[in-house]
């Protein structure tokens, strides 16, 4: 039905050669030069300022920065909600306009779930909202997608009558049913407790294993930067700018907590936290 | 204060109380049949008590045997018939003199002008929703409309369109248009972020976005706002078939009201109020529950 589904194990090859990529390559997502404003009721805030990065096929690229750095924003700007005041961002050459199917989204809040629509219906609202299948193959992604994150037995269930964590994973699934070009996470598991956000993080981990898909993710916590992601952009604070990229595709959950983890996370918050006088942030939001 | 309470506290470690260190404890759970029964069933009374028609049901009885007795002690069926007087002509009413037919004559002149509030409600609030313009001509319209009764237009409907049921329908579309218009609209801008992201995110624009994610996330609201068009509606339509009837003093129930008051048969009179009352908590208890039960109450958007 679709290759997406096949079992590889992409995690292990990634992690043997992690300099495969090479120089020639085009990127999946260019973005270059970008800044994000956008206005409160009094103010306008500049988000992040002349942000550069690209984000090669199959990387679980994470944004990192303290709160209200512009993380958000520039997800948001790629994800095609915030155009961008200067700057341009670019999937696969072409300039990203509007929000579109080719990017989903996954949020933090768990209202991203229509409460009307079963789990199933969910996962097939997408898929038929943008014409991508007819009613009988959205059905079959759907109830493929669904399996993959383990709720077959709540195809049609409400998602009020759901947990956090599974709210988090229909979302996931109604994201990777679509077979986006690129995944698009915006701290998807900060609104969850300790024990399942470090669950869902192994399950996403798994998922990428066999589907290898793209995926942007944003994050305020160094350690769930360093075990989920392969590449991380570490932002400054208000407004966001680059100040480093660092790989970190050598760790896992069973590194987590080595020296050589301990050492990254270390030099990582030394560069959150450097020049750490906090300043007034008019804005507010992340 | 606390300086010199925490030097003391350096100085004079014995003030410190010394908790023991104690061994450490694994055990294995013991299985949950030692603690009893999970779940006992309600007594019957428990179970009678908690079915809120009935609570409802009992108080209504009282009410009428209230009713009965103050009638009777008061003795005077040309002013205050009792009870059974007027369930009696509630009966007759039905039987003889076609009451069934009239509330029906009302209920289709009401039908068709909800229906048409109802279209011309999403219209508005659509273009309120897409445009600025739209959003300012809404709320002004609303805070201008909306206080105004609607048997106030009474008199103007019926120079423009005679003594009929066109007068009665554009008098319940002004009934019903505003407050739902107001409620459907602050439900759409009630719609969380998210969700507004999570539709563009699927590439929905313009109508069918409104339709597909807009309407249904603002559902609770809009309900309630049918509910409101609803009895504003039917109160309306009673109130000004007392004045022609449904069409020159043809049907309807108002008119049933009107015209027994006229011929002093206060019981008839009872049994047309009663015919309203009874047709309002059908609609309300039937109609609109069964719509909430399938729909917000489902959807786990209400309680």
């Amino acid at each position: 039905m679709n290759a997406l589904f096949s079992p590889t194990t992409l995690r292990d090859a990634a992690t043997a050669a992690p300099n495969a990529l090479a120089s020639s390559e085009v990127p999946l997502l260019d973005v270059s030069g970008v800044t994000v404003q956008y206005k409160t009721r009094a103010h306008l805030v500049t988000a992040c300022h002349r942000v550069d990065f690209q984000l090669y096929k199959g990387e679980r690229y994470v944004l990192l920065g303290p709160s209200g750095c512009g993380k958000s924003s520039l997800l948001k700007a790629v994800g095609g909600f915030l155009p961008p005041v200067e700057g341009s961002i670019r999937l696969n050459g072409q300039p990203v306009t509007r929000p579109g199917p080719d990017r989903m989204m996954v949020f933090q809040e768990f209202d991203q779930l229509p409460p009307w629509k079963t789990v199933k219906q969910n996962v097939m609202f997408p898929l038929l909202a943008s014409g991508k299948a007819t009613r009988r193959q959205a059905e079959e992604r759907a109830l493929a997608a669904i399996a993959t994150v383990n709720l077959s037995g709540f195809a049609d269930a409400h998602p009020h009558t759901l947990s956090g964590g599974m709210k988090q994973r229909v979302a996931i699934a109604r994201a990777l049913a679509m077979e986006p070009d690129i995944l698009l996470m915006d701290e998807p598991f900060a609104a969850l407790d300790a024990l399942t956000r470090r669950k869902m993080q192994d399950e996403l981990l798994q998922l990428w294993d066999t589907l290898g898909f793209t995926m942007l993710f944003v994050t305020h916590s160094i350690e769930e930067a360093l075990v989920v992601g392969t590449r991380i952009l570490v932002l400054s604070p208000h407004p966001g700018r680059v100040k480093a990229e660092i790989n970190c595709h050598a760790f896992d959950r069973a590194s987590a907590g080595s020296p050589d983890f301990q050492a990254v996370a270390q030099r990582i918050h030394a560069l959150l936290f450097a020049d750490a006088v906090e300043q007034p942030v008019a804005g507010g939001a992340s | 204060m606390t300086d010199l309470s925490l030097a003391n506290a350096a100085v004079a470690p014995s003030r410190r109380a010394n908790p023991p260190v104690r061994p450490e404890v694994e055990r294995a759970v013991s299985a949950a049949g030692v603690i009893g029964d999970a779940a006992r069933p309600l007594s019957l009374w428990e179970r009678l008590t908690g079915v809120a028609l009935l609570r409802r049901l009992v108080l209504l009885v009282a009410v009428a045997a209230l009713w009965q007795g103050a009638a009777l002690w008061q003795n005077n069926p040309l002013m205050f018939p009792t009870f059974t007087a007027m369930a009696s002509a509630l009966v007759e009413a039905v039987l003889r003199d076609d009451l069934l037919t009239m509330a029906w004559v009302s209920l289709s002149v009401l039908l068709k002008g909800y229906a048409i509030a109802v279209a011309l409600a999403v219209a508005l609030t659509t273009l309120a929703v897409s445009t600025r313009i739209g959003d300012d001509l809404l709320s002004t319209l609303t805070s201008m409309f909306n206080p105004l009764p609607a048997i106030a237009l009474l008199p103007l409907a019926m120079l423009w369109f005679g003594l009929g049921s066109i007068s009665l329908t554009f008098v319940l579309v002004h009934a019903v248009l505003w407050p739902l218009a107001l409620n459907t609209h602050a439900g759409f801008t009630a719609v969380s972020d998210t969700l507004r992201m999570a539709g563009r995110n699927y590439g929905l624009t313009g109508p069918r976005y409104v339709l597909t994610l807009l309407i249904p996330a603002a559902f609770p609201t809009i309900l309630t706002g049918l509910k409101v068009g609803w009895a504003f509606a039917w109160r309306t339509l009673i109130a000004a078939e007392l004045v022609f009837g449904v069409s020159s003093g043809k049907g309807g129930l108002g008119w049933f009201i009107f015209q027994n008051r006229n011929e002093l048969y206060t019981d008839k009179v009872f049994a047309g109020l009663a015919a309203v009352i009874l047709i309002g908590l059908l609609v309300e208890n039937l109609v609109f529950r069964w719509i909430e039960a399938r729909t917000v109450r489902a959807w786990g958007m209400v309680r």
